[in-house]
């Protein structure tokens, strides 16, 4: 202060305060230039690094797409020992898997978070919630190992003779429910991955369904609707978007989930001719196989993780698209 | 499961053992994961004793000769023995270290284990899938007098790619042409019955066997022990029905012709003898001849000679099968002289 004092003060004019503010004003922007070329460095490494998996990925395949040619999707073939490969059954398992299990986690969700966030007593909402969340964090070899030991026996007693015996009997969805009550195959696969995609969309959809705001709501009900018209008229356009974003999620999640799948698809490198039968997943063989794999079964591994990136990038778009296209056809 | 527990007892064993400060440098090791527990055995008792570790990693076979051919490793170690032409060229040598054995398991009620019997052909056909029940006249032929039910066969097998499904598919192929012919041995195969099941691990295995009524499988001997699973009396090269314990692992390791082939590379599958277990296999450590670092070479022979002196009460408590005094003689003389030793 003394020194500040002694020193000979500047002119006190009318440009020095603005001085100091340009001063300010310069190093405001470069603090944020820096800023935003931080974060653009951040946000470019995620670009680099998903390049990065897509050329290794496709370097180790090559081989494989060279032998097979596109053929390789669509072969019904996984014969180790003669190095003939296909994808048709890890595919079809892998998507068969993940559809159950959205078919049964999406209502299930859907019903859970609209009870949370438009009926729940207030008491209830948090133990409820938080028990949701409690269930997303639990590990995948713990579903892998309930479904095996615990879920698969109960199933192949009392779920499968039921289900032949009632679907089973019916026209045209009758022999999907054929072929023998092991308890693990397909189905336990889906429903299995439902219990596991379960907390993460209903998670997504609560917090989604939290954000309308409640003079909507509220409106709504003022004029006279129901719950399920509130529901249906107001809280679902309005967080359209948000539900999507959760079931992909969802969808992700069951489409690469390993441990668990291996526990309880069968693992049989066969085309499953029923929902009961036994078959496998791109994850679950690779992770399978990938341990005692050596030569060309190692690219034709690298081409089954290949082609569950596209799956997952293709089922991505169709979602984007999607949404875009009920946008455009609301006007919005 | 008390298998798992010794498992992970052992690696704890192990990874202890390593970040303690080493005296001498470790000995390192990757491959096979068949024999990893009783070589964990081995490391934590030599470390006690001479104070050198051993960090073995277990990848599996395929990784462990890709470690040693990259020499990143001092030994690998597999459970398919290299043949002798690949051996010549990398410039390394092979030796069994441990024998064990694989063993046909089922679950059917009313029939204690080894009450039943099959021949090495039928069970090949009924994992290709031709024999699908029971109560099939070839199986009734082989056990008179059983009333064995009118039941479908479950067949259970290995999920992820393993020493032990190769034991058991080169065994198979060994007695069926075929199965030879159609799918041939591997540490994953294709897999022909209509009715197979793939379990993850020998524990997954088992338990799908355990659940399944009506189920066929195989697994290491430890696990049939340690469950107290229902096993099947295999009828081996001689004719003679025999079940699985330590004296016919041991007989079947006896009546092998080690040195008929470059590299000690035979197959034990379906050895001679009245007393011998027809799935037996033996794990391999591949060593190179010239090693970069003659020193800790040197103390793999060390390691390996102390754990066929003193490992034998170790390997037994584990359920594998120590190598004959005899053959380790001849390991030492035939073998370990190959490999250079300042």
């Amino acid at each position: 202060m003394n020194q500040a004092m002694t020193l000979p003060s500047p002119p006190v004019t009318d440009t020095a305060p603005s001085i100091r503010m340009v001063e300010v004003a310069q190093r405001q922007r470069w603090q944020d230039a820096l800023f935003h070329r931080v974060t653009q460095l951040f946000s470019l490494l995620v670009l680099l690094a998903l390049a990065g998996i897509i050329v290794s990925l496709f370097m180790h395949a090559l081989p494989s797409f060279q032998k097979f040619g596109m053929a390789f999707v669509w072969r019904v073939e996984w014969d180790i020992v003669n190095e003939e490969f296909g994808a048709a059954i890890a595919i079809f398992g892998t998507l068969a898997s993940a559809a159950i299990a959205l078919l049964i986690a999406v209502p299930l969700a859907f019903g859970i978070a609209l009870f949370l966030t438009e009926n729940c007593p207030v008491a209830l909402r948090r133990p409820l919630g938080t028990a949701i969340e409690l269930l997303a964090a639990v590990p995948s070899i713990i579903y892998g190992m309930f479904g095996l030991f615990i879920f698969a026996p109960l199933f192949a007693q009392y779920g499968q003779p039921a289900l032949q015996s009632t679907l089973g009997q019916m026209p045209l969805i009758g022999p999907l429910f054929g072929g023998a009550t092991n308890g693990i195959g397909i189905l336990a696969a889906g429903i299995i991955l439902a219990f596991m995609v379960l907390p993460f969309i209903a998670a997504v959809m609560r917090d989604v369904f939290e954000i309308v705001p409640p003079i909507l709501r509220e409106s709504a009900y003022g004029l006279g609707c129901t719950t399920w018209e509130v529901v249906r008229k107001v809280v679902l356009p309005y967080t359209q978007k948000g539900v999507m974003g959760g079931v992909m999620l969802g969808m992700g999640r069951a489409l690469g989930e390993t441990m668990a799948v291996t526990f309880v698809i069968g693992n049989a490198n066969r085309l499953p001719t029923s929902l009961f039968s036994p078959g496998t997943s791109i994850a679950a063989t690779l992770a399978n196989e990938f341990g005692e794999a050596a030569d060309f079964h190692i690219s034709a591994l690298f081409a089954l993780g290949f082609m569950l990136f596209v799956i997952t990038v293709v089922v991505l778009a169709l979602a984007k698209w999607l949404i875009v296209r009920s946008e455009k056809a609301r006007g919005a | 499961m008390k298998r798992l527990f010794l498992k992970s007892v052992a690696a704890a064993a192990l990874a202890v053992s390593c970040v303690a400060p080493a005296l001498a440098a470790d000995i390192t090791g990757a491959g096979a994961t068949f024999p990893f527990p009783i070589y964990a055995k081995w490391a934590e008792a030599y470390k006690a004793a001479t104070g050198t570790g051993l960090n073995y990693q277990s990848i599996g076979s395929s990784g462990g000769i890709k470690q040693i051919r990259a020499k990143t490793v001092t030994f690998g170690a597999s459970d398919a023995p290299l043949k002798g032409d690949e051996l010549e060229k990398d410039g390394m040598v092979q030796f069994p270290a441990i024998i064990g054995g694989t063993v046909p398991v089922v679950n059917l009620e009313g029939f204690k284990p080894g009450e039943l019997k099959v021949s090495g052909t039928v069970l090949a056909e009924m994992y290709l899938g031709h024999i699908a029940k029971w109560n099939d006249a070839k199986l009734v032929a082989l056990n008179p007098g059983k009333n064995l039910p009118d039941q479908p066969i479950t067949i259970v097998h290995r999920a992820d790619g393993s020493g032990t499904t190769f034991n058991f598919t080169d065994y198979l192929t060994a007695v069926s042409k075929e199965w030879a012919d159609k799918v041939g041995k591997g540490a994953a195969v294709k897999w022909p019955a209509a009715s197979s099941l793939g379990g993850k691990g020998n524990e997954g295995v088992a338990a799908n066997v355990n659940r399944v009524k009506g189920a066929l499988g195989y697994v290491e001997y430890a696990y049939v022990k340690k469950n107290n699973m229902n096993f099947l009396q295999l009828q081996n090269a001689a004719g003679k029905y025999v079940s699985p314990d330590d004296t016919t692992f041991a007989a079947a390791a006896a009546g092998a012709d080690w040195f008929s082939v470059p590299g000690m590379g035979i197959s034990m599958v379906n050895a001679k003898g009245d007393g011998s277990w027809p799935i037996s296999t033996a794990s391999f450590i591949l060593m190179y001849k010239e090693p970069a670092n003659s020193a800790e070479s040197v103390d793999v022979l060390k390691f390996f000679d102390w754990a066929f002196k003193n490992g034998k009460k170790m390997a037994e408590d584990l359920d594998y099968v120590p190598l004959p005094d005899a053959l380790t003689a001849q390991i030492r003389t035939k073998v370990w002289n190959q490999i250079k030793q300042k």
